[in-house]
C-alpha cells in the first residue's frame, strides 16, 4: 500500500490508512479536537492523493478496528457481498467516485455495486468528493421504504413533524402537530422527543399521536424519540409505537455509551415486528450525526467521517424506515461553521444513500456555533436538490424543547413549491381530501390549525 | 437527537421528577403566553407586553386556536406569506436568536464579580474561538490561576462555590444576584460552612476536577451557564460533586439545571442547592448513587 506521495514540492508520508483517512476530510473541529486533522491545506491534498490511488481491497484488508476487537465492524464485514466485491475490488477509490458520477451509472448500477462496498469504502470515496459531487451521486439513488405508506420516490420531498413540548404536554404537542398538518407536513413520520424517559409518559405521547393518526386518518406513521428499552417497555404495557427508535454510534463503545448494543436492536427488532403497529416492513428510525463517538470517547482515533459510515453500516442490517442524520446538533467542537455543516450534510446523505439507507437530514444547529437560519435555507436547498428523502418541520425552526434550531413547517412547504418536490403520494392524496393542498400547492385554507378542532 | 449515556438520563429523570413535586415550573411552562418566549428578559421586553394573539386571518376556529396556542410555548398559529413566514414572525425569531448569541460572546461584568465578592482565574481556554471548539482547555486552569487558588482559597472546605460563565454570561449576570444569597442562605439553614468563593472565566463543567484536586473539598458546587437556547438565553446550571478530583465520571456529578426566570426560579434553586449538598455530605456520594 502506498502512503506517499510528492505535491508541491513536498514528500508527505503517511503512517497508515487511519491517518490518510482523517487527514483526507474536509476540515473539522471534532478532527482538530481529536487530535487527527491535517496540519494544512497541503498536508489535506496530498493525504486526498494518496487516497484516490489506494484500492478498495487495500481498504478492506487495512481494518481501521478490526472485526475481532468490535461489532459494529463485524457488520459490516459480514454484510458485504462477497462477489459483488470481487468485480471491483481492484478499483481505486478514484475510479469508484467516477464510476458513480459517469453518465451510463444510474440507480440500478449503484444500487448494486453498493453491496460490494464497506461504509470506509464508502467514506473514502466521500473524501475526494466535492459537495456537488455528492450531490449529483445521490441524486442518482432511490431509495423507497414503507411502513404505513412509502416515502423516498422522486420528486418527493417529505417532512417529520416534531411537534415537542418542554413539559411533554399532550395538549401541546396535540397543538403542535395540528399545525404542521396544516402545512402538509407529517408524511415521513410524526416523531415527539420526550423530555420524560418513562414507559407511562412515552406510551401516553405514542397514543395520543396515534388517536389523531385514526381520527383524522392520517396515511403516516407514529414513533416517539425515547431510549429504545423504554419504547419496548412502552410497548409492552399497550402503547402503539407503528416505528421504534434509536441513536446510534459506528463503535461498538460508542454504542454502549447510548446504552444499546447489537443484540439489544435484534431484541427490539423482534418486539417492533411482533407488537408494534406499522404494517412494515420497513419498522425502524434510526439517527446519527458525526461527533458522537469522539464525545463518548469511543472513536480509535478514527475521523468522524468515516465513523459516520459505519454508523449507516449498522443501520442498513435493519432495513429502517427512516434515518436522520442530526448534523448540527451536538455542537462547534465538532462542526463549528455554517460551511462544516454543509459540508457534513451533504457527506451524511451520500454516504447514508450509497449504503442504500432511506435518508433524510436534521438541518440544524446550537447557539454556540457560527451558524445562522441562512445557513439552513442554503443546506435544506442543497439537499432538495440532492433528492434527501425527508427533513424536519419544527415550528418557525424552534424547537422549544430540544432549545435548537432546525427546518420549520414553512420551509418544507417552500421547498416543495421551489424546487418542485410533492409529498409523498399517499399523504398528498389526504392533504387534497381535507382540502390543505391542490396540485402540489398549499390552499388559502393551509395553515389554519383549527381545520382539525 | 443524540441521547446522553443511560446512566446521566436516569439521573436526570430523578431530578426532573423531584423538581416537578417540589417547583412550580412546569406550571409557569403552560402559563407563559406563545410569543413571550424571552422569559429571561425583564419586564421592559416590549414583546412581552404585546403577547400577540394569533396571527392567522380567518381561522375556523378562533377560540380553539386562542386556546391551543395558549397550551405550548413552540411557535403556532403564526400563519404565512405565500409559503413563508409573516415578517414579524421571522425577525422576533431572528432576534431571538441574536439574544442567545450575543450571550455566548458576553463577558460578566467586573462590577457584578465585586458585588459578590468573587476574584477571578482563567482557564486555559485563550480566546471564545477556542473556548467553542476546544472544551479539554476550559477544563483546566491556567498556572497562573492555580497559583492564585492556592494563595488566596481556604483548603479543605465543606462546601467550595465556583461561579463560571460557561456558555453564557448572560445566564450568571441574569441569575447571580437571586441564586447566590439564596445559596448562602440555604448553607447556613443546613448547617454547612463554605470556603472562599471565586469566579472561573472560560470555564467547563469539567473543571470542578481540577479545582477539587487543588482545595480538596468535600462537596463543589458550580454555577455556570448553559448553552443559551431561545426560550432563554439566560438558563444557568448548578453542577454538584462530592469530593471532586481529576478523572471524575460524569454520572458522579448531580446537576440542577434550567435556572432561569420561567425555568426553576433562581430562589428556590439556591435553596434546593443547600439541601442537594447536605444530602451528598450526609451519603458521602453524589450523581446517580445519590438518594434524593
Amino acid at each position: 500500500m502506498n502512503l506517499k506521495t510528492t505535491l508541491l514540492g513536498h514528500t508527505y508520508q503517511f503512517r497508515d490508512l487511519k491517518e490518510i483517512m482523517a487527514k483526507a476530510n474536509e476540515e473539522k473541529a471534532g478532527d482538530q479536537l481529536a487530535g487527527i486533522a491535517a496540519e494544512n491545506a497541503k498536508e489535506r491534498m496530498a493525504a486526498k492523493w494518496v487516497l484516490s490511488e489506494l484500492t478498495l481491497e487495500q481498504i478492506r484488508e487495512n481494518p481501521l478496528l478490526p472485526p475481532e476487537q468490535d461489532e459494529i465492524s463485524r457488520v459490516i464485514e459480514e454484510d458485504l457481498n462477497k462477489k459483488i466485491y470481487a468485480e471491483i475490488r481492484h478499483w481505486s477509490v478514484a475510479e469508484l467516485r467516477e464510476y458513480l458520477l459517469s453518465s451510463t451509472t444510474g440507480a440500478d448500477e449503484i444500487r448494486r455495486v453498493s453491496r460490494g462496498l464497506t461504509s470506509e469504502m464508502i467514506a473514502a470515496v466521500s473524501k475526494v468528493m466535492s459537495n456537488l459531487d455528492l450531490i449529483q451521486a445521490a441524486a442518482k439513488i432511490e431509495v423507497i421504504t414503507h411502513c404505513n405508506i412509502s416515502i423516498g420516490q422522486k420528486g418527493v420531498l417529505a417532512g417529520r413533524a416534531q411537534p415537542n413540548h418542554p413539559a411533554d404536554d399532550v395538549n401541546g404537542i396535540r397543538a403542535s402537530l395540528f399545525e404542521a398538518l396544516s402545512y402538509g407536513i407529517g408524511d415521513a413520520v410524526i416523531g415527539i422527543n420526550p423530555v420524560i424517559d418513562t414507559a407511562d409518559s412515552v406510551k401516553a405521547i405514542m397514543n395520543m399521536t396515534k388517536d389523531v393518526i385514526n381520527r383524522f386518518q392520517i396515511p403516516t406513521q407514529n414513533c416517539v424519540l425515547a431510549h429504545i428499552t423504554t419504547q419496548m417497555r412502552a410497548i409492552r404495557q399497550g402503547g402503539h409505537a407503528d416505528l421504534v427508535f434509536q441513536s446510534i454510534a459506528g463503535t461498538e463503545a460508542g454504542n454502549r455509551a447510548f446504552g444499546i448494543d447489537l443484540a439489544l436492536l435484534e431484541e427490539a427488532d423482534a418486539l417492533a415486528h411482533s407488537e408494534g403497529t406499522g404494517a412494515g416492513p420497513n419498522i425502524w428510525y434510526f439517527e446519527t450525526g458525526q461527533g458522537s463517538e469522539l464525545s463518548g470517547d469511543a472513536h480509535y482515533g478514527m475521523d468522524q467521517v468515516t465513523l459516520e459510515a459505519r454508523c449507516y453500516g449498522l443501520a442498513r442490517r435493519f432495513k429502517p424506515f427512516i434515518v436522520n442524520t442530526v448534523v448540527g446538533f451536538i455542537g462547534p467542537e465538532y462542526l463549528y461553521d455554517g460551511k462544516q455543516v454543509t459540508r457534513a450534510g451533504l457527506e451524511d446523505h451520500f454516504m447514508g444513500k450509497l449504503h442504500q439507507l432511506p435518508m433524510g437530514v436534521d438541518v440544524c444547529y446550537t447557539n454556540h456555533m457560527k451558524v445562522d437560519q441562512n445557513d439552513m435555507d442554503n443546506l435544506a436547498v442543497l439537499l432538495g436538490t440532492a433528492g434527501v428523502n425527508f427533513i424536519i418541520g419544527v415550528p418557525m425552526a424552534d424547537d422549544c424543547m430540544l432549545n435548537y434550531q432546525s427546518t420549520s413547517y414553512h420551509d418544507i412547504a417552500t421547498l416543495r413549491e421551489t424546487l418542485g418536490l410533492r409529498p409523498a403520494p399517499a399523504f398528498e392524496k389526504w392533504l387534497e381530501k381535507m382540502g390543505i393542498m391542490s396540485g402540489g400547492r398549499l390552499t388559502a385554507a393551509a395553515g389554519d390549525a383549527t381545520l382539525f378542532a | 437527537m443524540m441521547k446522553q449515556p443511560i446512566d446521566l438520563q436516569e439521573l436526570t429523570d430523578r431530578i426532573m421528577k423531584e423538581l416537578q413535586e417540589r417547583l412550580p415550573q412546569r406550571e409557569s411552562v403552560r402559563q407563559e403566553s406563545p410569543h413571550s418566549r424571552e422569559s429571561a428578559v425583564p419586564a421592559e421586553a416590549p414583546f412581552l407586553e404585546e403577547a400577540p394573539s394569533p396571527m392567522v386571518p380567518k381561522p375556523q376556529s378562533p377560540e380553539q386556536l386562542e386556546e391551543w396556542c395558549a397550551s405550548t410555548p413552540a411557535r403556532i398559529g403564526v400563519w404565512r406569506a405565500g409559503t413563508r413566514p409573516l415578517t414579524r414572525a421571522m425577525l422576533k425569531f431572528r432576534c431571538d436568536h441574536a439574544a442567545a448569541v450575543d450571550s455566548v460572546y458576553g463577558e460578566v461584568k467586573r462590577e457584578t464579580l465585586e458585588h459578590f465578592g468573587l476574584f477571578s482565574v482563567d482557564t486555559q481556554y485563550g480566546n471564545i474561538e477556542n473556548y467553542l471548539k476546544r472544551p479539554d482547555m476550559g477544563r483546566v486552569l491556567t498556572d497562573q490561576g492555580t497559583e492564585k487558588l492556592l494563595a488566596e482559597c481556604r483548603r479543605n472546605p465543606q462546601v467550595q462555590i465556583v461561579v463560571s460563565d460557561g456558555l453564557s454570561a448572560n445566564a450568571i449576570e441574569r441569575n447571580l444576584p437571586d441564586v447566590y444569597p439564596a445559596l448562602l442562605d440555604s448553607l447556613q439553614a443546613n448547617g454547612l460552612n463554605s470556603g472562599t468563593p471565586f469566579f472561573v472565566k472560560g470555564g467547563r463543567v469539567a473543571v470542578m476536577d481540577h479545582i477539587g484536586e487543588l482545595l480538596q473539598p468535600e462537596v463543589l458546587v458550580l454555577l455556570i451557564g448553559e448553552r443559551p437556547g431561545l426560550v432563554s438565553s439566560a438558563s444557568m446550571s448548578a453542577y454538584m460533586c462530592y469530593r471532586p478530583r481529576k478523572g471524575m465520571m460524569e454520572s458522579n456529578r448531580t446537576v440542577l439545571s434550567n435556572i432561569h426566570q420561567g425555568g426553576t426560579p433562581p430562589v428556590e434553586a439556591g435553596a434546593h442547592i443547600g439541601t442537594l449538598l447536605r444530602n451528598m455530605l450526609e451519603q458521602q456520594t453524589s450523581g446517580v448513587k445519590l438518594v434524593i
